[in-house]
């Protein structure tokens, strides 16, 4: 008798693997990554390094020795919220800080849940903002650009902390934007002010591009919350735009872009359908501007994200994909 | 302009028709031959032979045991040698006749000459006879008597008759084969077919894939258009390559734009569909008098001592089969009876192919080896593949869980099991496995509240 393997159809398997999308977000993140190195040299590479290497190290440690099971850091998914955590920070972050925010990524947002897959919030997300409560003065201050080999850092509050500070003052928005003399053009090619993510719009969308185009993420999550956020700000500075910041700057500022492209699109933290998605997509950009305009910190892009995280449950409930055949 | 494929869901492996320019060869006959009497769906045929008895081909040695049943012809001329069970292909044991070759007679009134006969007999119920007494199921996977599915219930009737060419599967040529190679009997067939359901429009639906096969049944269309009847209403249509496009609620939705809702036929959607090689055993049936004994085989895969096209008798040892192929390389670690997407593994291969055997997949160990099995990442993309637009990932969590009722709500049931979830999943899920297991569990239980009222 013939030894032939016995298994159940499909006897073939496409080649897309879990490993495979991870490094493709990984390339997507590429150009930021770039960017953010050639605008803040070193001190970039310094926090990038701390958080990939403490989010991989922590999730092998965490497997092996407190879940005792075999490792899963092959399939990059920590090395993913690594760079993520990285790019949602100013490089002025001390190491050890970083350490923390990946402590809490690793450790507390995405193993205790059951690690991949399992978790609720987004764990790259859930460490900025576990860091941005219990250390504001290093997240909201940055480091002016000084290329790769500059030697004076400059500091100051990020473009939305300043207007949110002019603003309580009494100053007016197109004042302070005319003070600081930011440009869109700044805002889209090199950065203003902000985390490392930010120096540069273009680079941000160079990857979502690619990640749309490799169908690793489909762009209705992304587009929907740029749209609400354009409408939504456009409808308030259409009211009073000495008060309330125009659509372009919220659009370009505050890692709303990181956030919506590569943040808001987590597989795990997203809803499944596309219908869920949109709505998701609009509760972050409108949450995200309600807290902008009329909440005490000054961004909320990663409140946002993590306020509508856990209303995911909710919308894979409530919306399904159409069955073929049932009306 | 027409719709070109079916709306939901769907992949697009590599097709890797390795055997498509293989023209379909006659294999010598195998030593003996173990017909199987339940190789169609529903209830096994009764054999009315008895060990010692001559057979010629052609002849009847079991007759249907039900309405849902089909005739069983000898495929070849010898003597009977035992009517007891063998083991079918994953060894399990069926109702058998073994009959020892001798010869190839033919019984009387078949007609085995290569010449058309384009003629429709204008009784329709003289065709559907035909069809039932020569024992045509269909061939597309299913093996339905085709003669049951021609009858439509009271009160409904065939707005469209759909020829399905798609050969979906990747790796299949058989059917590629015959309608390049039969494709005047298979045009002749559909106009046969059509003719028993009132003459509807007939669509010959196939891939986009097989340019040569659609120009081919087009020319000849054109050609017996003038005959005028059924001919009339045939049309050939191309349809963009996705699978499971031959999936019959997706080559209706793909031709006519229409959902067969749950739990419904196709019928109540005003279509019937049969297969290519359905349509060519039909023609043989009706025209040439020559029951369905022999079918075509696609012997194929990257590790295949070669890439071959059989036309094989009913019955034949699969070993028998492959060794016309060139054998069973050493490299060859699994062997699927059918397409790599829903074909069987092969336990016994000294199991005999039955009518519907269109195919004989070889694969490495390489090429079927599933990765290991990682978490869900919840990424949708089973989901965005399931062509019966279900949650495979929801369906694997509740059924783990044993949740059935829930599991009826997300319409397990409407599974096809065409596989495309597992072969999505990145995350190298057994999502089909256990889906299926969960689905028979949930048809059993509506069966049984059935039953009950
Ligand atoms: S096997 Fe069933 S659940 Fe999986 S994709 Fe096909 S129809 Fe959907
Ligand atoms: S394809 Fe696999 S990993 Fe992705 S959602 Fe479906 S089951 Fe989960």
């Amino acid at each position: 008798m013939d030894k032939l393997i016995v298994s159940p159809s499909p006897h073939l398997h496409s080649s897309c693997s879990t490993k495979g999308l991870m490094r493709d977000v990984l390339i997507a993140l590429a150009p930021a990554v770039a960017v953010s190195i050639v605008f803040y040299g070193w001190r970039a590479l310094l926090v990038l390094g701390v958080s990939v290497a403490s989010c991989v190290l922590l999730e092998y440690l965490i497997v092996k020795y407190l879940l005792r099971k075999s490792t899963t850091v092959g399939d990059l998914s920590a090395a993913v919220t690594g760079v993520l955590l990285a790019l949602n920070l100013p490089v002025t972050t001390p190491w050890w800080v970083v350490f923390l925010g990946a402590l809490f990524a690793v450790g507390v947002a995405k193993m205790t849940f059951g690690g991949l897959g399992q978790n609720v919030f987004n764990p790259a997300i859930a460490g900025r903002v576990f860091l941005l409560i219990s250390f504001p003065s290093y997240m909201t201050h940055w480091e002016a650009p000084q290329g790769l080999f500059g030697v004076d850092a400059v500091s100051g509050a990020t473009p939305l902390g300043a207007i949110k500070e002019g603003l309580m003052q009494g100053a007016s928005v197109p004042d302070l934007m005319a003070q600081h003399g930011w440009t869109y053009g700044q805002m889209l090619f090199s950065n203003i002010g902000g985390s490392a993510g930010e120096a540069c719009a273009i680079a941000i969308l160079l990857g979502f591009l690619y990640l749309v185009v490799r169908r690793v993420i489909k762009p209705w999550i992304t587009l929907s919350i740029l749209a609400t956020v354009a409408l939504v700000s456009l409808l308030f500075w259409g009211i009073d735009p000495a008060r309330f910041t125009d659509p372009l700057f919220n659009l370009l500022t505050g890692g709303l872009l990181l956030g919506a492209c590569f943040m808001a699109t987590d597989y795990v933290t997203s809803p499944m359908s596309t219908a869920g998605g949109v709505v998701y997509g609009i509760g972050i950009g409108f949450i995200t501007l309600m807290i902008r305009y009329f909440g005490s910190y000054p961004e909320g892009m990663s409140f946002a994200i993590l306020i509508m995280n856990a209303a995911v449950p909710l919308l894979n409930i409530w919306f399904h994909q159409k069955k073929f055949g049932r009306a | 302009m027409a719709r070109r494929t079916f709306s939901i869901g769907g992949i697009h492996p590599d097709d890797a028709k390795l055997s498509r320019n293989a023209a379909i060869e006659a294999i010598p006959l195998p030593s003996a031959v173990y017909i199987s009497l339940a190789q169609h769906i529903g209830a096994p045929a009764k054999a009315v032979v008895a060990p010692g008895d001559k057979v010629k081909a052609g002849q009847v040695i079991a007759e249907p045991g039900g309405f849902v049943s089909a005739f069983i012809h000898s495929s070849v001329s010898g003597t009977v040698k035992s009517v007891g069970v063998c083991k079918d292909l994953s060894g399990k044991a069926a109702p058998c006749v073994e009959i020892t070759v001798e010869g190839d007679e033919w019984v009387e009134g078949v007609d085995l000459t290569p010449d058309l006969v384009t003629d429709i007999p204008a009784d329709g119920k003289a065709i559907l006879e035909k069809i039932r007494l020569g024992g045509v199921v269909g061939l597309g996977g299913a093996t339905f008597p085709t003669h049951v599915k021609l009858s439509p219930p009271p009160g409904k009737t065939c707005e469209m008759l759909i020829i399905n060419g798609c050969e979906c599967e990747p790796y299949l040529t058989s059917d590629e084969r015959t309608m390049l190679e039969k494709g005047e009997q298979v045009v002749v067939g559909t106009a046969l077919l059509s003719h028993v359901l009132g003459d509807p429009h007939a669509v010959i639906a196939v891939e986009d894939n097989k340019p040569e096969a659609i120009a081919h049944l087009r020319g000849i269309v054109e050609r017996l258009r003038p005959l005028g009847g059924p001919y009339a209403g045939i049309e050939v249509r191309s349809l963009m390559k996705k699978y499971p496009e031959g999936g019959e609620k997706q080559l209706i939705d793909a031709v006519m734009g229409r959902q067969v809702k749950s739990g419904q036929l196709p019928i109540d959607a005003g279509a019937v569909v049969q297969n290519i090689c359905t349509a060519l055993a039909v023609y043989e049936a009706v025209q040439k008098n020559k029951p369905l004994v022999e079918n075509s085989v696609t012997v194929t895969g990257k590790g295949a001592a070669r890439q071959a096209n059989l036309l094989v008798r009913v019955g034949t040892p699969l070993r028998h089969v492959i060794d016309c192929a060139g054998g069973l390389p050493d490299s060859i670690a699994k062997v699927v009876s059918g397409g790599p997407m829903m074909g069987k593994a092969v336990v016994n291969l000294d199991a005999p192919t039955l009518k519907g055997t269109g195919g004989l997949l070889l694969l490495t160990e390489a090429e079927t080896r599933r990765g290991a099995e990682g978490s869900c990442i919840r990424c949708g993309k089973c989901a965005d593949a399931c062509p019966m637009g279900l949650e495979p990932f929801l369906l694997n969590r509740l059924a783990r869980a044993d949740r059935n009722d829930e599991l009826e709500a997300a319409s397990v049931q409407d599974c096809i099991q065409c596989g495309c979830c597992l072969y999505t999943c990145p995350a190298n899920i057994p999502l089909l496995d256990i889906i299926a297991v969960a689905k028979a569990r949930v048809l059993g239980i509506i069966k049984a509240r059935a039953a009950a009222k």
